[in-house]
């Protein structure tokens, strides 16, 4: 039978969103789950992980050098506990992403990036080319190593009870890497990534300060707020709210996007939206050819106009 | 210091994927080819570092059929002053490139390993973070701004929550994201040049690397196509067709 070992990503104290949708990932193979919690003080992250429906046993890895998540310190570790494990996935964030490919050539294997489905135990679906073609792949022997992609996995439910055990491991840890600091993004807003509305402005805003019709229109839903690349590097929002191939890819039920031309990198992060809605000027926009519901004219009367209506 | 920056050959980023009928694989042939984007920002931030004197050779790899050497000759024109082409005919997964990559490392005694966070065709984000993993050393991926002090570089990542900043020790894998920096344009007697500099040719068994064994594609296919949204002519069809949809 199969053993999975997930590992938990977190911060501050909480679970990581993703790890629910890990372990949804992680059902499809069939098997033992248990999580890994690699932390200074695991106790209170590992509580949260216990609860997750599915999960047989959650291990809890306490160290110092574990207080913030670089990859090259936690790697020897995982690869430590994956002993005795047949899979071991991450979420696919940037966490996972940094750390699964150094755990998986300590254990001299290929590593599945960005699972979109689990056909039991060594076939996945991944998608390449951003999305424009999706593989069916079949791992080779050994243990497989696996992201999972977020957006195409629901959260497990949280009423369960697992067992929480610790454990030590000896490997030894570099210091060729020092942390020195994150500069977090702080939001009022609900979070993009896990946000069941969410809309998006693009270039057609033209300037930082005209933002504030989508943050008005968001507020007004309870969205989170999102940005084309065009928009991002044309400096009128920060980084972290690139929705694309080279950002942040969306699942949410809601989609808005306005002023959005709908370029292959910003359609391919937004995929698995349930409804997009789209408003443009230019009824030739590629994004109408995505919309469920479209909307040709001025995003500075329209939006307004319907901030006023919802 | 030696700088070794890999850089892969892939489709276009602005060409149409089209998927082969048949399901086994991705139309390829006769369809433009061009370095990975994020590659060439690897290539660009390794130019930056020796202009600011800070590098002083920058070797530029690759794995690949002949045609590869295409995109060498591309990274020879950025400013690489050799070359090494490890050349394979065969599909080449992570593991495997970055085996012969640590081992072009170590065999350069390079001090600094750039590429793409990912390449764009099988977007596997993995070859950098394994290089660093089989010679134990740091990596900073993600990478929108780097600074190299000495024996150390300070590295500003981009991650899912904001901006991390970690300190290296070299040697180090820095993987490049989009925002470290714009790529210069080409110029003609750049191009002429790179056509005269040394690439030198290795097979995996020069570099003392056996293959590993792959994930094997079984099938390849299409995304599922959205269905053809309505289009409403105002604000009011909208909130109402919203309501429909029990999404308002």
């Amino acid at each position: 039978m199969s053993k999975i070992l997930i590992v938990a990503e977190h911060a501050e104290g909480k679970l990581n969103a993703g790890i629910a949708k890990t372990v949804s990932a992680a059902k499809g193979v069939g098997g033992e789950i248990h999580i890994a919690v690699f932390a200074a003080d695991a106790a209170g992250v590992a509580g949260q992980a216990a609860k997750l429906d599915g999960v047989a046993k959650v291990l809890t890895i306490n160290n110092a050098a574990n207080a913030n998540p670089v990859a090259a310190i936690l790697a020897p570790q995982v690869a430590e506990v994956a002993k005795g494990y047949s899979h071991v996935f991450f979420p696919g964030t940037t966490f996972g992403k940094d750390l699964a490919p150094r755990v998986a050539a300590k254990l001299d294997v290929q590593q599945i990036s960005d699972v979109m489905a689990t056909h039991g135990p060594t076939s996945f679906e991944r998608p390449i080319y951003a999305g424009n073609a999706i593989t069916t792949v079949e791992a080779p022997a050994g243990t497989v190593v696996a992201t999972v992609r977020l957006a195409s996995f629901q959260p497990v439910g949280a009423s369960s009870t697992a067992a929480v055990e610790a454990v030590s491991v000896s490997a030894a840890l570099p210091s060729h890497t020092r942390y020195v600091k994150l500069e977090a993004q702080k939001s009022e807003r609900p979070d993009l990534q896990s946000a069941s509305r969410v809309v998006s402005g693009g270039r057609a805003l033209g300037s930082s300060e005209n933002f504030k019709v989508i943050y008005a229109f968001a507020d007004k839903i309870g969205a989170g707020v999102g940005a084309s690349r065009a928009a991002v590097d044309s400096g009128y929002v920060p980084n972290d709210m690139q929705v694309g191939q080279t950002g942040k890819i969306i699942a949410p039920e809601l989609y808005f996007a306005i002023g959005i031309s709908g370029a292959i990198q910003h359609l391919a992060g937004i995929k698995d939206a349930r409804t997009i809605v789209a408003i443009n000027k230019d009824p030739e926009a590629p994004i109408f050819e995505v919309a469920d519901i479209g909307l040709v004219g001025d995003l500075f009367q329209l939006v307004p106009e319907l901030t006023q209506k919802v | 210091m030696k700088a070794l920056v890999s850089v892969k050959r892939v489709v276009d980023y602005n060409v149409r994927i089209q998927v082969k009928s048949d399901g086994s694989g991705v139309v390829t042939d006769g369809v433009k080819h061009s370095m990975n984007p994020f590659d060439e920002i690897a290539m660009e931030e390794a130019v930056r570092l020796r202009e600011k004197g800070k590098v002083t050779e920058i070797i530029a790899i690759t794995i690949g059929g002949a045609k590869n050497e295409e995109t060498l000759r591309t990274a020879l024109a950025f400013g690489a002053d050799r070359a090494i082409h490890v050349k394979d005919e065969g599909e080449v997964q992570p593991l495997t490139a970055a085996k012969a990559l640590a081992a072009a490392m170590k065999k350069e005694g390079a001090q600094l390993f750039l590429c793409g966070k990912q390449a764009i065709d099988d977007d596997a984000n993995q070859t950098g973070q394994m290089v660093a993993s089989l010679l134990d050393i740091a990596q900073a991926t993600f990478a929108s701004k780097v600074e190299v002090d000495g024996n150390k570089a300070v590295v500003t990542r981009e991650i899912d929550s904001g901006l991390e900043t970690l300190e290296v020790d070299l040697p180090a894998v820095i993987t490049t994201d989009l925002r470290l920096n714009e790529p210069r344009y080409l110029k003609l007697p750049d191009i002429m040049k790179a056509k005269k500099k040394p690439i030198e040719t290795v097979s995996f068994g020069d570099l003392g690397v056996t293959p590993a064994a792959g994930v094997k594609t079984v099938k390849t296919v299409p995304p599922p196509s959205r269905s053809k949204g309505v289009m409403v002519k105002t604000v009011d069809e909208l909130v109402a067709a919203l309501k429909t949809k029990g999404l308002l």
